[in-house]
This record gives C-alpha cells, sequence and structure tokens, in this order.
C-alpha cells in the first residue's frame, strides 16, 4: 500500500505554512528507537539517538572516520593493550565528573541488559582486565590483539556510575562485582535517570508519538545548534513528505526517490551521501555431499559451485541501469563491499563490466550452454526498491539463458528463510556499522564459524582458505597500514572468485527547509548536530 | 437478565482462549523474531544469547505453556521489542485510540444520522440526490488515498491542521486526554474524519432506508393526521425507529474502529494501538500480537453487551433473555 501511493501522484504544488522557530528543530523519523537505554538494542535510530545524551569514548564523523569524543587520545601499548586518555573536565547533565570509574561502569552493564533483543556484548567481548592506572586513563587488555577495539568504542554510550551505586565497580570478564543499583531498561525512559555526557539531555519520551531532547547545561563542548529538538517517528514515507511539506517538521529522513522532484519543487533542499550499505546478491556455493541447493532445476549438480558460471551471473547484470532506472539515480555500482575510500577498499577496484556475451560463452564453457534454472529469494519491503531490482535481475538472467523466476516476500519471513537457508540465490543488504571492510567480509564472505561467529551472515556458505588466512591476519594486526593491506588482500581475492555478486552502493537522502543545511553521513545516522541554519 | 451475563461472559472467555491458542502458533509460524530483532552485526553467539534470553530457544510447546500458565495468572508475555509488558504498552496507546475512535464515531452519527433521514424524507431533491451520491464516495475511495488527499488539502495547501501526530494531552477530572486542549483538538480532526467518512457514508444510506420505509408506516401517517408537528415526528417516531439497524451497525464498527485503525493511524503517524498492532506483526513481536488479539476480543463484547442493552432500550419489545441455539 505504501509504494503503490507517493505524494508524487498528488499533483498540487504545495504551499509553505509558517516558519522554523530558529531555536527548534523537529525532525522526522523514518523509524523509532525502541528504547532510550544506550545498551538495550544494537539498531541504527536508537544509535543515533544514544549519541545525543550519552557519548561514548570515540565517534565517528559523517565519513565514518574515529575521532574523539570523552577520550582525547588513544594508542596500543602493545598488541593487546589499548590504552585511552580521557578528556578532563567533562561533567554528566547531572552536574557530576565523568572519569575512569564511569567506563568500567558502562563495560560492565553492557551484558547486563535484560530483555535485551539485540545486545552490545559484540563489542565488548574478549576484554580481559580494564585497568585504571588513574581517573583519566583507562587501559583495555584482550586475550588476543584486536585492532578493532577503537571502533567498538564508538558504540558503547557511557553511563555515570555515581547515578546507580557503581563507585567500587571491579570489572571481571565473567560478570562485575560492585554493580550496585543496576538501572533496568524502562528506567532510561525517566528524564532523570537518563543522565549522559553528551550535548542533549531527554526532556519528553513518548513511545510512538515524540521524543523530546534539550541542551544540557553542563555541556563542556560546542554549544548544540538548537535549543530544543523533537523527534517525530512518522514511519510511512508519504505522510512524512507531507509533514515536510505541511511544516508540521523541518527535517526528515528517507523520502521516496518518486517525491524528490516535488519536494525540490516546493523549495526545500535535499542532501544525499554515499552510504555504507551494500546490496548484494548471494549464492549457493555449500559444497557438502548431503546437500542439495534448494532452488535450482535443469541440473543434478550445483552449478553455482563453479567459478565461471558465478562470473556469467555477475556479467549478466547491468549495475548502471539498475542504479539509474530502478533506482532513480540514489545508487552507485559496486565491486567491492564497501565503497571507496572507507577502510580497506582500493581506489582501482571497478564493478563487474555488463557483458551479457561474455556471460554466455562463460556458461557454456561450464557445460551448461542452455543455462538452468535458478529461483532469486528477496525481501520486497527492507532496502530501497528491493522487489524491483530482483525481478530486473531476473530478466538479465534470464536473457543468458538462466531462467530465473523471484520468490518475493515481506522482511520477517524473508530473513527467517534465508537463515535456514532456503534460498539457492538471494538478495541482500549490509551495512558496515563500523565502516571498515574487516566487518563486511567477516560476515558475509568469512568461512561460517559458529565458536569465532566468523561469516555470521555468509547465508550462502561461500567458502575459501586464502580469503579466511588473509582476513584472520587482518584481524588480529594492530598496525592499519598492514591490516588495510591484507583487508585489501582478501577482498580482491573474494571478488575476483565471485564470492558474492556485489549490486550497489545505496545513497541516503534527507530532505529538509531551506533554511537549513545538513551534513549528509555515511552510516545513515541523522545526527541533530550536523543539522545547521544555512548561511 | 443475570443467567444472560453469565453466559456472554462464558462464552468470551472461549473465544479469548482459542483465539490465543491459534495466534501464538500462527505468529511462530510466519517466522522467528530474532531474525528481525537482532542487529545484522550479531554473529552467532550473540544470537544463542538472545534466543535464550527471549526464551525463544525453549520447544514450541514449552513456550506456550509458560504462556498459559503466565496468563492465567493475568500476565500476558513481556514484549520482545521493548522488554516490557505487553499489557502495558497497549494500555498505554488506550486513550489516543479511544479518542480517535469516539470522536469518529460522534462525527459518524451526529453528521451521518441527519443527512440520511434528511435524504430519506426528500429522495427526489437536489440535496438528498448529492448526498447520496456523495456518500457513495465515502464507500468507495481507499481510506489510505482519502487521509493522504485530507493532509494534502487541509495540511499542506490549506495548513489549517498539522498533517499528523497527536497534540498535547490536559488532565481533567482524572482522565488525560487530548480531548482538552486546543492543539489535542486540532491534531484530531483531520484522522476522526478519515477514521469517520466510511462508516458516516453507511450511516447515511441506513438512516436513509430506514426513513423511507418508516415514514410510509400507518402510524406516522397517523401522527401526521393527528397534526403532530413535523419536527416531533421526524424527532420522535420515525428516528427511534431508525436507530435499531444504526446502533447494530455502529456498535460492530465502533470495534474495528478502537482495535484495527491501522490505515488511518499509520498515514496520521498516530500513535494509537492499530499502529502498534502492525508494527508488532512487522517484528514479530508475539506477546503483543497475542495480548492484543486477546484484548480486541474482549472489546467486542462489551461492546455486543452494550448494544444489546442499548436494543433493550429502544425497543421495549426486545428483552435480554437469550433463546437456546
Amino acid at each position: 500500500m505504501k509504494r503503490t501511493l507517493t505524494m508524487a501522484a498528488l499533483m498540487v504544488p504545495a504551499l509553505l505554512a509558517g516558519t522554523a522557530q530558529a531555536q527548534n528543530l523537529r525532525i522526522g523519523l523514518s523509524s523509532e528507537p525502541t528504547s532510550m537505554d544506550p545498551h538495550f538494542h544494537n539498531v541504527g535510530p536508537n544509535n543515533f539517538m544514544r549519541r545525543h545524551i550519552f557519548q561514548g569514548l570515540l565517534t565517528t564523523d559523517e565519513t565514518q572516520k574515529i575521532v574523539g569524543e570523552l577520550a582525547e587520545a588513544v594508542a596500543p601499548i602493545n598488541d593487546t593493550t589499548w590504552e585511552f586518555k580521557l578528556r578532563k573536565g567533562v561533567k554528566f547533565s547531572d552536574g557530576s565528573d565523568f572519569t575512569a570509574t564511569d567506563v568500567v561502569y558502562s563495560l560492565c552493564r553492557v551484558p547486563k541488559v535484560e530483555g535485551s533483543p539485540s545486545s552490545f556484548t559484540v563489542f565488548t567481548r574478549g576484554i580481559e582486565k580494564i585497568e585504571t592506572p588513574d581517573a583519566h586513563t583507562v587501559r583495555f587488555v584482550t586475550a588476543t590483539p584486536n585492532p578493532l577495539l577503537p571502533n567498538n568504542m564508538t558504540t558503547i554510550g557511557i553511563l555515570s556510575s555515581k547515578k546507580f551505586g557503581g563507585q567500587n565497580v571491579k570489572y571481571n570478564p565473567a560478570g562485575c562485582e560492585n554493580l550496585g543499583d543496576l538501572p533496568k531498561s524502562t528506567d532510561f525512559n525517566d528524564p532523570t535517570k537518563a543522565i549522559g555526557t553528551g550535548p542533549y539531555v531527554l526532556t519528553e519520551y513518548t513511545r510512538g508519538s515524540q521524543i523530546v531532547l534539550t541542551r544540557n547545561a553542563n555541556y563542556q563542548g560546542q554549544k548544540a545548534p538548537w535549543e530544543r529538538v523533537t523527534w517525530r517517528p512518522i514511519t510511512s514515507a508519504g505522510p512524512r513528505v507531507a509533514a515536510l511539506l505541511a511544516g508540521d517538521v523541518d527535517l526528515i529522513e528517507n523520502p521516496q526517490i518518486e517525491d524528490l522532484p516535488r519536494i525540490k519543487q516546493a523549495g526545500f533542499k535535499i542532501a544525499q551521501q554515499l552510504s555504507n550499505r551494500i546490496i548484494y546478491v548471494h549464492l549457493d556455493t555449500h559444497a557438502a555431499a548431503d546437500w542439495k541447493t534448494p532452488g535450482i532445476k535443469g541440473t543434478d549438480k550445483n552449478p553455482l559451485l563453479d567459478k565461471r558460471v558465478r562470473e556469467a551471473l555477475s556479467k549478466a547484470i547491468n549495475r548502471q541501469a539498475i542504479a539509474e532506472r530502478i533506482m532513480g539515480g540514489v545508487a552507485q555500482p559496486a565491486g567491492d563491499l564497501l565503497p571507496w575510500p572507507l577502510f580497506g577498499t582500493s581506489r582501482d577496484t571497478k564493478p563487474t563490466a555488463f557483458d551479457p556475451d561474455g556471460a554466455k560463452k562463460l556458461l557454456a564453457d561450464a557445460g551448461y550452454p542452455n543455462g538452468f534454472e535458478i529461483v532469486l529469494g528477496t525481501p520486497n519491503d527492507r532496502y530501497i526498491n528491493d522487489g524491483k531490482i530482483s525481478e530486473a535481475i531476473a530478466q538479465m538472467w534470464t536473457r543468458i539463458g538462466v531462467k530465473t523466476s523471484v520468490d518475493a516476500m515481506t522482511a520477517s519471513t524473508f530473513f527467517t528463510r534465508r537463515n535456514k537457508y532456503d534460498f539457492s540465490a538471494y538478495l541482500a543488504g549490509w551495512g558496515a556499522d563500523s565502516g571498515e571492510l574487516g566487518n563486511s567480509l567477516n560476515a558475509l564472505v568469512a568461512t561460517p564459524d559458529a565458536k569465532t561467529g566468523a561469516g555470521h551472515t555468509n547465508r550462502g556458505r561461500y567458502t575459501n582458505k586464502d580469503v579466511d588466512a588473509a582476513l584472520i591476519e587482518a584481524l588480529r594486526t594492530i598496525d592499519d597500514k598492514k591490516r588495510e593491506a591484507l583487508l585489501q588482500k582478501a577482498s580482491k581475492i573474494a571478488m575476483d572468485d565471485v564470492a558474492l555478486i556485489p549490486l550497489h552502493f545505496e545513497i541516503t537522502t534527507w530532505a529538509f527547509k531551506n533554511n537549513l543545511d545538513y551534513k549528509a553521513r555515511v552510516d545513515q545516522y541523522t545526527i541533530a548536530t550536523d543539522v545547521t541554519a544555512a548561511k | 437478565m443475570l443467567v444472560y451475563l453469565i453466559r456472554r461472559i462464558a462464552q468470551a472467555m472461549l473465544v479469548i482462549a482459542v483465539m490465543a491458542t491459534l495466534v501464538f502458533f500462527a505468529v511462530y509460524a510466519i517466522g522467528n523474531p530474532i531474525d528481525v530483532l537482532a542487529s545484522p552485526q550479531a554473529d552467532q553467539i550473540e544470537l544463542a544469547a538472545i534466543s535464550q534470553r527471549l526464551g525463544l530457544d525453549r520447544p514450541l510447546w514449552e513456550q506456550f505453556g509458560i504462556f498459559v500458565w503466565n496468563a492465567l495468572r493475568g500476565d500476558l508475555g513481556t514484549s520482545f521489542v521493548y522488554a516490557e509488558p505487553a499489557a502495558k504498552l497497549i494500555l498505554q496507546r488506550l486513550p489516543a485510540t479511544f479518542e480517535l475512535a469516539f470522536t469518529a464515531l460522534a462525527i459518524a452519527v451526529f453528521v451521518g444520522i441527519p443527512l440520511g433521514v434528511y435524504a430519506g424524507l426528500n429522495p427526489d431533491s437536489l440535496g438528498g440526490r448529492s448526498i447520496m451520491g456523495g456518500s457513495i464516495l465515502g464507500f468507495s475511495l481507499p481510506n489510505f488515498w482519502q487521509g493522504l488527499m485530507l493532509i494534502l488539502i487541509f495540511a499542506v495547501i490549506l495548513g489549517w491542521f498539522p498533517a499528523g501526530g497527536r497534540g498535547q494531552t490536559a488532565t481533567v477530572l482524572g482522565i488525560e486526554s487530548a480531548l482538552f486542549t486546543l492543539d489535542g483538538l486540532k491534531h484530531l480532526i483531520l484522522p476522526a474524519m478519515n477514521l469517520a467518512l466510511f462508516k458516516m457514508a453507511l450511516v447515511i444510506r441506513l438512516a436513509r432506508a430506514g426513513t423511507r420505509e418508516v415514514a410510509l408506516q400507518d402510524y406516522v401517517r397517523f401522527a401526521r393526521a393527528k397534526g403532530l408537528s413535523r419536527s416531533r415526528i421526524v424527532g420522535v417516531h420515525i428516528l427511534k425507529n431508525i436507530l435499531i439497524p444504526v446502533v447494530t451497525i455502529l456498535g460492530l464498527e465502533l470495534g474495528s474502529m478502537i482495535a484495527f485503525a491501522v490505515v488511518t493511524e499509520t498515514v496520521f503517524a498516530y500513535p494509537g494501538m492499530g499502529k502498534l498492532l502492525i508494527d508488532s506483526i512487522g517484528r514479530l513481536d508475539r506477546p503483543i500480537v497475542v495480548a492484543y488479539l486477546m484484548m480486541t476480543v474482549v472489546i467486542f463484547v462489551v461492546i455486543n453487551l452494550v448494544v444489546d442493552i442499548i436494543y433493550a432500550a429502544i425497543d421495549p419489545r426486545v428483552r435480554l433473555s437469550e433463546v437456546k441455539g
């Protein structure tokens, strides 16, 4: 329903009603944070809302580069120890001082969140010891070298230990001691308990209706540009655009592509940024003897095990046409798992060129001159135009002789079926939260291993010893230069072997009043302090 | 009357039990909530931990057993998404939904009945025919599109009303409601109109048909012959006799306006129960979906009971003693 009717269908030019009051900012969200607890649910909306109230030791800028926040310097002392120098004179919004104990307390609380639907323990796992030589120094000692510890620290919001009686906390990887009166997740929905060091404090949280933040009077950094920020969840795209046009909100996330001309015509501005989200097609390359791939007909073998077939399927796709016609320009064809210049990518990696004749030849060489039949599984409400992209791919594959039918479904059903290996080929997306290629490679193409957590989203079960070796080496190399080279190597091997078929990177869009500016972000986050009055 | 009530309640309990069981297994069959809830970054170790935290690692019959046991003690479960009691989350949304549903009901009744009676009394006049023509629009335009049109005309172009959301609330006599503030009413008008249009069209047609039929009855002719005023004939003799079908239909429709105003609540980003239901289905938040539908049954049963009592009040021939069968 929400995709058949868009505001673009309504052919009346919009008139502006009222102008923004200078000190208030109202934002229309496309999905709502599930809690104000910084450690409750590791998903985008919660994470960016958290950044306004609870700062981390480090944070990322709009290009996903790591920058200092509560820590002013960070350096490895040896292969297994990271030292953070904390900023002095930082106060929580209740006026108390921020010290190293608060860091220990926050990390201790992460695994203790009751009923968390997705916790942050993936980021705190493997820390053996936390030392606090003085009130403004924290050292993390890990079991094995962990070059990603600084990345991980950008995701953990720091709580006040005094607020909850945890001043004497003692770290223990198996479970901390002296935690005081640990807060429940719902406690943070109460403004008097949501105490952080961020530029804003929580003023009101009415689930489903609005979240109101106001400037933190005790904030030490640069004064936040807005006195009051109101966030309203308007999850349906058409009404969200209408709210912007009607002057109910000043800025919205993710307007539909079809509405962009209308928004511009009505005198609003658009900000766009290439995101860290890749849309890809994964192929079932599981080679176990007892495994029969579910969606392939016309051959007894699994043709996808042959690299030539995978390459043919990749060459058959006209990425430029998909980006321009189906995605309306809000996509960039991809040849790697992250766009250049994010960490680990190479400038010279190019998307596979569209070559249907070459693809047919490869198929014939592989022994499938007449092709075969395949089912492409896809969600139809998760990524921008996901269902339409899959239909286009099906046509392109059918053109080279691989008769493709699309099995489209809602996201909740799709992910359950995908995780049960129900598809021989499926379309999905991956956003690298850490902004570096190790995250994408480890999730999508590393050999699945339940013990280490490698290859957790590699549902095509691709496996390649050379990729694994380079990746494992990279994931324990502290030196950035060497690590980047290893990631580039691992990625090149995987892409040359067509471990999966990269399609495009999504471009994220924000629309707002013409008296504002927004620093559009790679991580798709909406950050109120990045919204400024236009000069 | 008492026997009638007891029977009604027993029937309701049975329906609730059957409903809860069906929905519990149906939501389970759709998919695994963890695949939707967990961050994509979660690896196998974390996924197993989430399963355990939410109790989803247990066999289905055990999960169902726990649910039944807790439900018998009045605990309808804890939301997977919000880690709060499902019943509490639903009840939090109840005031917003009631405001919307009852405002829509008031619009449907106080605009629909007079228009319908007018059209019934003057079936061939221009006014009567325009009302009937208009009511066809009310029926046939999709709710979603109507909502967007209302927003476009009254919020975007004219700027009279906000495009969505719930306004400020105020507390009067211990009840917190947006009905008591100007801002709240302004926010309420468009969504209530959107929700009311279809019901209003329905009421107009029922009232018109009823009026045409009743107006020809002997007692109306007799009243006219007796020299009663037109307003008394219409206001008492006709109105009272056309109300039974209107009340029946509105009773059923009120239930669906409270429980399933999903489209309106979505278009107007209105924080009501329907929005919670549709979001919860999308996220496979089973405790909320199950608790929600159980509460829906309760609401429908209560409304039907009230409708029956109103019947008895407007039609003395109706007695509240159900015949078997």
